[in-house]
């Protein structure tokens, strides 16, 4: 089972890459706690995530091939 | 309409034609911000014979704004943004009216201004800002076209298309806007000039599609565009369950600027750091979260920055030290402790990540 994860603007900073296959996770929140675990300063930004290109306000759960991403707001201009 | 011919090149597009072109010179469309993004996408409106524009912006031309401000010349540096904007896109095309707003958007002008226009472009550079115009968007039930940049990537989307009260806005997508130290890369992050070029003409793109009805326009989708990557993600957006009740009287009372009147908190280096936490009167706090790394011997407590309202009373009459992961946080916690207590506090430069480089 592969999870892709893709992480944009200030969380490439904080993880070192933009994009992170992972495997087995049974949904966003395990997924999630893992990142945070590994990145800690991911806690202190803000993201939301989506799955499959559409976001998601709550616990979702993972499949073979699903694509998550990780996304900050922007305030430049 | 003065002379067809001006038109004739997008008038003859499929969908398009003379009744469109006449939406477009009856359609008022502010622009907020007269930077990056909202340069290009006023050239553009003007070219394609928007009829009312108004611009709005405090600034003045900076030499540093020439890289991606393309409309000012060196020649204007010093003179003020949306008086040399007008006067250029009055050349431009006398079809169009532009009209000026030479300050800030804030909640006392906001909704005076904003119902004038059919439809509103965010071109601003800042939370603050961004919150404003798409709260004051949500009460008078405007589009709002909003962009964004950092670095090497953007944001575009549309809100507030679907009139009705269940209309998807920015809050949405992110429901209350960052703190301080919340967003690591801050403006200073820098950005490519080219980049707000791309994403300011996507907005006026947009804008164009929500005035004519050609076409689909970004509602409910936020497109992400990586400049380095030459790529686009979309993500189609939620919106919220409890869909946020905006109204005047929320608008009028909630607060924007935040970080506005925060005072200035002393940063130390490493080295100064160094110096001053060997010092018995000094008190070196953490304000990390419990479960980062790595711990550290050299801090007197840790009270992570989630806990530290509850926890103010716990610092000791001393002169206190703040250190984080990465020099942020630290600024905000000092900034906090300040406000309820009268005590010297420094925040470390860079953090735990330039302490161990």
């Amino acid at each position: 089972m592969t999870i892709t994860v893709y992480f944009f603007g200030s969380l490439v900073d904080i993880t070192g890459q933009s994009k992170k296959d992972l495997n087995s996770f049974s949904d966003t929140d395990a997924l999630n706690l893992m990142l945070q675990n590994e990145y800690p300063a991911l806690i202190a930004t803000k993201y939301f995530i989506a799955v499959n290109q559409q976001m998601i306000k709550a616990n979702h759960e993972l499949n073979n091939g699903d694509i998550v991403a990780l996304m900050p707001p922007f305030s430049g201009g | 309409m003065k002379d067809r011919d001006r038109y004739q090149r997008q008038m003859i597009l499929p969908g398009f034609g003379l009744a469109t072109q006449e939406k477009l010179l009856a359609a008022k469309v502010l622009i907020v911000g007269m930077g990056g993004l909202g340069c290009p996408a006023l050239q553009y409106l003007v070219g394609a014979g928007v009829g009312y524009i108004g611009i709005m912006d405090a600034d003045k031309i900076s030499l540093s704004n020439l890289h991606r401000q393309l409309l000012f010349t060196e020649s204007e540096i010093g003179l003020l943004k949306v008086s040399q904007a007008a006067a250029k896109m009055r050349l431009l095309n006398t079809d169009v009216t532009i009209e000026t707003y030479p300050f800030r958007i804030d909640q006392s002008n906001a909704l005076a201004i904003i119902s004038k226009y059919d439809l509103v472009i965010d071109a601003t550079d800042n939370f603050p800002a961004k919150y404003l115009i798409n709260d004051a968007c949500s009460i008078l039930k405007k589009p709002f076209v909003f962009g964004a940049v950092s670095r090497y990537e953007g944001q575009v989307s549309v809100f507030n298309l679907d009139k009705s009260n269940k209309g998807i806005s920015y809050r949405d997508l992110f429901p209350e806007a960052p703190k301080q130290g919340e967003v690591p890369s801050c403006a200073e992050a820098g950005v490519i000039g080219v980049l707000p070029g791309i994403i300011g003409a996507m907005q006026a793109a947009e804008s164009i599609k929500i005035i004519t009805g050609i076409g689909t326009p970004l509602y409910g989708r936020l497109y992400h565009y990586n400049l380095l990557l030459g790529q686009g993600f979309e993500i189609e957006i939620s919106a919220n369950e409890k869909v946020f009740e905006m109204n005047e009287t929320i608008f009028l009372e909630n607060s924007y600027e935040e970080n506005e009147d925060e005072m200035d908190i002393p940063e130390i280096t490493v080295s100064e750091f160094i110096r001053m936490r060997a010092l018995p009167e000094v008190y070196v706090l953490d304000v990390r979260e419990w479960h980062e790394y790595p711990s550290i011997d050299f801090s007197d407590a840790q009270i992570p920055m989630s806990e530290l309202q509850a926890k103010m009373h716990e610092i000791p009459e001393k002169e206190i030290c703040i250190i984080c992961h990465q020099g942020i946080r630290s600024v905000y916690a000092a900034q906090q402790i300040s406000k309820k207590r009268n005590l010297k506090v420094y925040s470390v430069k860079g953090g735990l990540t330039a302490y161990f480089k």
